[in-house]
C-alpha cells in the first residue's frame, strides 16, 4: 500500500510502487483530469501539481510521491464552481478538442501560483513544455492572462490549497 | 422507395427491379407509382416521373426524411435532438443546439442532443469535409421548424382560432386570450412521425435570440473540470484493459511468438492473437502496457523492405502508376510559351493528436457494443461487422469524443483493435488505447503530393492561360469495408486494403481546390490520381485542399511579381465573384496592407496575402500574414495573422472564429515543421522528438479573425477553410521579407538559410 495525499484528500492505493501516478489517478482514483498523451514526458497532457511544481505524472511513480501533495485538475474546481483558471478557460473559450487543456491548467496554475503576474513572455515560456495540435494557444495565452488578473483582483493573497 | 430510386427502376425498361417489387412494397410510400411507371410506355414513364419526382429536402433530411428521426418532444417536456455527425472539438453540438432552439423557440438548457450513434440517430455518413453544418445543421434547423409548425396547427384545433394567431415561447403556445398549452401536452399522445416538406416557416433572421449568438460551448465546463469527456475517460464496470503489439513496419508478419513470460505477470486475463495482430488484456491499464512491453520482447517479426529513400520522394511520386483525370479544360491544349512555371512539393505529414486513438468495446450475449471516437460510426459498424464475420445488426457503435481528429486517424483502428480483443473475452468490457509511438507510426497520413503550375501573362498582366498538375495519393481510405482498418491486414485470413477511387469534383481529394476560383481564359488541370503509395495514406484535414491552396496562391503571388502588380491587387483583378472579393478587401484592409512597412530596426520584415473558398463550395477565407526572418537562423517569426471569413449565415461566429484561428496555427505548424520522417522499411517519426509540431514559443503574437455575416443564405463549411490560405501567406511573407521562395514544404530553416545563402 501507498499513501497518496489527492487534492487534500489521503488515498491507500494497492498498486505496484512503480507505476506511474497517471494510471493510478485516472483508474485506482477515477479523475479523469490528467490525460495520456504520450508516456515519454514531451506532450504535457498529464500534467499534475506536486508540491507546487508542474511534473508529469506519466512519468513520476508513485514511489517517490508519499507525504507529498499531489493537485490535478479536480482539485481547482467544479463545474459548477470552477477555479479561476478553469473559469478563464471558460471565459476565453480556450478549448478545440480540449484533450491538452487539463495540462495546460495545471502548468498555468504552477506559473500563477509562484509568479502571481507573469509577462506575456514569461507564460510563453511557462506553457511551451505543453502540446496542443487544435491551434488553441491564442486562447490558452488569453485565459492564462485572465486568471492571473482575477485571481489578483478576486481573491487576495491567492488561494494557496 | 424514393424517387431516385423509382427512375432507376423505369430506365431499365423491362426488367427493372420495379417489376420485382413485392405486393407489400407496392403499398409502402410512393412503390404503387413505381410499378405503373415500369409498366408504360418509356416516354409516358418518363413525364410521369417528372410529375411525381419528390422536390429535394434540404440537408440530411433527404436521407433521412421523418421529423422524429431529428426531434422528438416527449410527454415530460424533454425535448431530445438526434444527429448523425460528431463533436471534436469543433463545436458541432453546440451549434446545432442553437439551431433547434432557435426554430422551437426554447432555450438552449431544453434541448438534449444525441451525436451519432448506429441504435438511435440519423445516418449521416462521415463527420467530414466541412459539411456538417450544410448536412446536420440544414436538416435540423428545417425539421425543428417545421415541428413547431406542426404544434402550432395542433395548437390551433385545439383553441379553434387560426394559427397565425397564436405565438411560441419556451415550449408554449399562446392564444391571444391568454390560453396557452405546453408542447409536451400536444405531442401526448400524437406523433412526429411524419414526413419532412421540402420548405420551412423559418424565423425571421432578424429577430434570431440564439442563432447567431456566441453561445457558449456546451462541451467546455465538463472539459476543463474533469468530466468524463472522452472516450478515453469511459470507465465500465469490470472492464479490462489491452494493448496491441503492433508490427515494427509495414507488411511485417510474425513469424514466431514466446508469450509464456507476459502470460505470467500479474493482472494478464489473456493474450490474443490471431495471424499477426497481437494483443493483451490486463485488469489494469499500466499492467497491460507492461505485458504489451513484455509480449513485444517475445515477438520476432519478418519485415519488407517496402519503402524508397525520401530524397527520392516528388521523383518516385511522378513515377508510381497513376490514372489521369483532366478535371477542367481542354485535352488537346497546346504547349505555350509560359510566362511563369514552378513546381511545389509537400511530404507526408501526420494528424498527430495529443490522446492517442482508444475504443472501449463490450461483446455480450452475441451483441458487440463499441464506444469510438470514429468520424463515422456507420461506416465502421459495416466494417467491423465484415472484420470479424458477424451476422449483420450485431454491431453497435457509439460516439464519444477523442483526442483532436482532423480526418481519418487511427479512431477506426482502435476501434477494430477493441472489437477483435472484446470478442475474445466475452463479457468484459474492454478498454484500448494507442501507445504515443502506434499513433505516430500506423495512423494514416496525409498524402506527400507534388503540383505544377504554369501560366501566361498577357501584356496587362492579365492571365490569359493557366495548367495545373497534380500528383497524389488517395485521401479517403476511410473504413466502410473490414479491409480499411490496420489490424484486417494482420489477422490470419486476412483482409486486403481496397482500391481506391479518387473523390470526384466537384469536391474532390488530391484535386480539391486544385480549380482556381480565379476567371482566367483557357485552363487545363489534371489530376494525376496514384492509387497505391508507399505510406499508407487518408484524409486529413482539409485533403488536398492544403497542397492545391499552398500551390496556386504562392503562384498567384509569383505572377503577380512578374506582372509588377501589388498581389492583392492582381487577386481582384482576376475575380468576379464578389463575396471573394470582400473577404480580400476586409483581410487586406484590416491587416493594412497598403500602408505596412517593410523595415523596422533590426527586422526583415514580410507580409503575405492568401485567399481560397473552400472546394470552391464552401467559406471564403483570405489571410494575410506578417512575419519577421531571422537570416542568421533562417528562422521565420509570424508576427500577425489577419483573416477574412464569410461562412454564410452564422450559427455560432466564435465557433468559426476558432476554427479559423486553430486552423491558421495548425497550417503553420504543418507548413514550418512537419514532415514523416522514414527509412526503406519503417516509418521513423514515433514522437514529438522525430515528429516535432509548433510549441507556444513560435505562435504569432496576434491572430484577428473578421467574419463577413450573411443571415439568411446558406451554411458554408468552415472547419478546414484556413488551412491552404495560412500555408500559401506565410510562404508569400517569406518571399516577400528575404525575396526568395521557397516552393517545398514545410519551411524549415534549414531550408531558408539554403535558400538565402547563409
Amino acid at each position: 500500500m501507498i499513501t497518496l495525499n489527492v487534492n487534500g484528500h489521503t488515498h491507500e492505493v494497492d498498486a505496484d510502487p512503480a507505476t506511474p501516478l497517471l494510471y493510478v489517478l485516472r483508474n485506482d482514483l477515477k479523475l479523469n483530469g490528467a490525460k495520456f498523451g504520450c508516456g515519454l514526458g514531451q506532450c504535457g497532457a498529464c500534467t499534475v501539481m506536486v508540491d507546487g511544481e508542474a511534473v508529469y505524472s506519466c512519468l513520476t511513480p508513485i514511489l517517490l510521491l508519499q507525504g507529498r501533495s499531489i493537485k490535478t485538475l479536480e482539485g481547482l474546481g467544479t463545474a459548477e464552481r470552477p477555479g479561476p483558471l478553469q473559469q478563464a478557460f471558460i471565459d476565453e473559450q480556450a478549448a478545440q478538442c480540449g484533450y491538452c487543456i487539463p495540462g495546460m491548467i495545471m502548468r498555468a496554475q504552477a506559473l500563477l501560483e509562484r509568479n502571481p503576474s507573469p509577462s506575456d513572455e514569461q507564460i510563453r515560456t511557462h506553457m511551451n513544455a505543453g502540446l496542443c495540435r487544435c491551434g488553441t494557444h491564442m486562447r490558452i495565452l488569453r485565459a492564462v492572462h485572465r486568471a492571473s488578473k482575477t485571481m489578483q483582483g478576486a481573491i487576495p493573497g491567492a488561494k494557496r490549497a | 422507395m424514393n424517387a431516385k430510386a423509382s427512375s432507376a427502376g423505369f430506365g431499365r425498361q423491362t426488367s427493372g427491379p420495379g417489376l420485382r417489387l413485392s405486393r407489400r412494397e407496392f403499398v409502402a410510400g410512393a412503390g404503387a407509382l413505381v410499378v405503373s411507371f415500369a409498366l408504360l410506355p418509356r416516354l409516358a414513364a418518363a413525364q410521369a416521373a417528372q410529375e411525381v419526382r419528390a422536390p429535394v429536402l434540404p440537408g440530411s433530411l433527404k436521407d433521412t426524411p421523418l421529423l422524429d428521426a431529428w426531434i422528438r418532444v416527449d410527454a415530460d417536456g424533454t425535448i431530445t435532438v438526434f444527429t448523425g455527425k460528431v463533436e471534436f472539438g469543433q463545436g458541432i453540438k453546440t451549434a446545432l443546439v442553437q439551431l433547434a432552439a432557435e426554430e422551437l423557440v426554447v432555450g438552449p438548457a431544453r434541448i438534449r442532443l444525441i451525436t451519432a450513434d448506429t441504435s438511435r440517430t440519423p445516418n449521416e455518413g462521415y463527420t467530414a469535409g466541412s459539411n456538417s453544418m450544410k448536412d446536420s445543421g440544414t436538416a435540423i434547423m428545417n425539421a425543428a421548424a417545421q415541428v413547431r409548425e406542426i404544434l402550432v396547427g395542433m395548437a390551433a384545433t385545439r383553441f379553434n382560432v387560426p394559427a397565425d394567431s397564436l405565438v411560441v415561447e419556451d415550449c408554449r403556445v399562446r392564444a391571444a386570450d391568454g390560453r396557452n398549452v405546453a408542447y409536451a401536452e400536444l405531442v401526448a399522445g400524437q406523433s412526429l412521425h411524419v414526413t419532412a416538406q421540402p420548405r420551412s416557416r423559418l424565423r425571421d433572421p432578424t429577430s434570431r435570440t440564439v442563432f447567431g449568438k456566441a453561445l457558449r460551448r456546451l462541451d467546455i465546463p465538463g472539459k476543463v473540470t474533469g468530466a468524463v469527456a472522452y472516450v478515453q475517460d469511459l470507465r465500465l464496470p469490470n472492464m479490462a484493459h489491452a494493448r496491441a503489439v503492433r508490427p515494427p513496419s509495414y507488411g511485417a508478419r510474425l513469424r514466431s511468438l514466446d508469450s509464456s513470460a507476459a502470460e505470467k505477470m500479474p493482472g494478464v486475463l489473456k493474450v490474443v492473437r490471431d495471424g499477426s495482430f497481437l494483443a493483451v488484456v490486463a485488469e489494469g491499464e499500466y499492467q497491460a502496457i507492461g505485458a504489451m512491453r513484455l509480449l513485444g520482447r517475445g515477438a520476432t517479426w519478418d519485415e519488407t523492405v517496402t519503402l524508397s529513400p525520401k530524397t527520392d520522394l516528388y521523383a518516385e511520386l511522378q513515377s508510381l502508376p497513376h490514372d489521369d483525370y483532366q478535371i477542367r479544360g481542354d485535352a488537346s491544349a497546346s504547349a505555350k510559351a509560359w510566362s511563369v512555371e514552378s513546381s511545389y512539393r509537400r511530404p507526408y505529414q501526420m494528424h498527430a493528436a495529443i490522446g492517442p486513438s482508444c475504443a472501449v468495446a463490450l461483446y455480450d450475449g452475441g451483441k458487440l457494443t463499441v464506444w469510438t471516437h470514429s468520424q463515422g460510426v456507420y461506416p465502421l459498424k459495416g466494417a467491423i461487422t465484415e472484420l470479424l464475420r458477424l451476422p449483420p445488426d450485431s454491431v453497435r457503435c457509439i460516439h464519444m469524443e477523442g483526442s483532436g481528429c482532423y480526418g481519418h486517424n487511427a479512431a477506426d483502428d482502435a476501434a477494430a483493435d477493441a472489437a477483435l480483443i472484446a470478442v475474445a473475452i466475452p463479457g468484459r468490457p474492454v478498454r484500448v488505447q494507442w501507445m504515443r509511438e502506434h499513433e505516430h507510426l500506423w495512423e494514416p497520413f496525409g498524402s506527400a503530393m507534388l503540383t505544377s503550375a504554369k501560366a501566361t501573362l498577357d501584356a496587362q498582366g492579365t492571365i490569359t492561360d493557366w495548367q495545373f498538375d497534380v500528383w497524389s495519393g488517395t485521401h479517403s481510405s476511410r473504413p466502410g469495408q473490414a479491409g480499411n482498418l490496420a489490424a484486417a491486414w494482420l489477422l490470419q485470413s486476412p483482409f486486403a486494403l481496397p482500391t481506391p477511387k479518387p473523390i470526384p469534383q466537384p469536391e474532390g481529394g488530391g484535386d480539391r481546390n486544385a480549380v482556381p476560383l480565379y476567371d482566367i481564359a483557357n485552363t487545363r488541370i489534371v489530376h494525376h490520381f496514384i492509387p497505391k503509395m508507399p505510406l499508407r495514406v487518408s484524409a486529413l484535414r482539409s485533403l488536398g485542399a492544403y497542397m492545391n491552396v499552398f500551390s496556386i496562391e504562392s503562384f498567384m503571388d509569383e505572377l503577380a511579381l512578374a506582372a509588377k502588380l501589388d498581389p492583392v491587387t492582381f487577386r481582384l483583378r482576376h475575380l468576379k465573384d464578389t463575396r471573394a472579393q470582400d473577404v480580400i478587401r476586409l483581410a487586406a484592409e484590416r491587416f493594412g496592407w497598403n500602408g505596412f512597412q517593410q523595415r523596422e530596426s533590426g527586422k526583415r520584415l514580410g507580409r503575405g496575402f492568401a485567399f481560397a473558398r473552400y472546394k470552391n463550395l464552401g467559406a471564403y477565407a483570405a489571410v494575410a500574414m506578417e512575419v519577421d526572418v531571422d537570416r542568421e537562423r533562417g528562422r521565420i517569426d509570424v508576427v500577425r495573422v489577419v483573416a477574412a471569413v464569410d461562412s454564410g449565415d452564422v450559427v455560432n461566429p466564435d465557433g468559426i472564429r476558432n476554427q479559423i484561428e486553430g486552423g491558421i496555427v495548425q497550417s503553420l505548424s504543418w507548413s514550418l515543421y512537419e514532415s514523416v520522417a522514414f527509412d526503406d522499411t519503417r516509418v521513423t517519426s514515433r514522437d514529438w522528438s522525430s515528429y516535432p509540431i509548433m510549441r507556444f514559443a513560435s505562435v504569432p503574437q496576434s491572430i484577428d479573425v473578421h467574419i463577413i455575416e450573411r443571415p439568411g443564405t446558406p451554411f458554408l463549411g468552415t472547419g478546414e477553410a484556413a488551412q491552404g490560405p495560412a500555408a500559401a501567406a506565410l510562404a508569400n511573407a517569406l518571399a516577400s521579407a528575404v525575396g526568395v521562395r521557397i516552393r517545398e514544404l514545410p519551411l524549415t530553416s534549414k531550408r531558408v538559410k539554403a535558400a538565402i545563402g547563409v
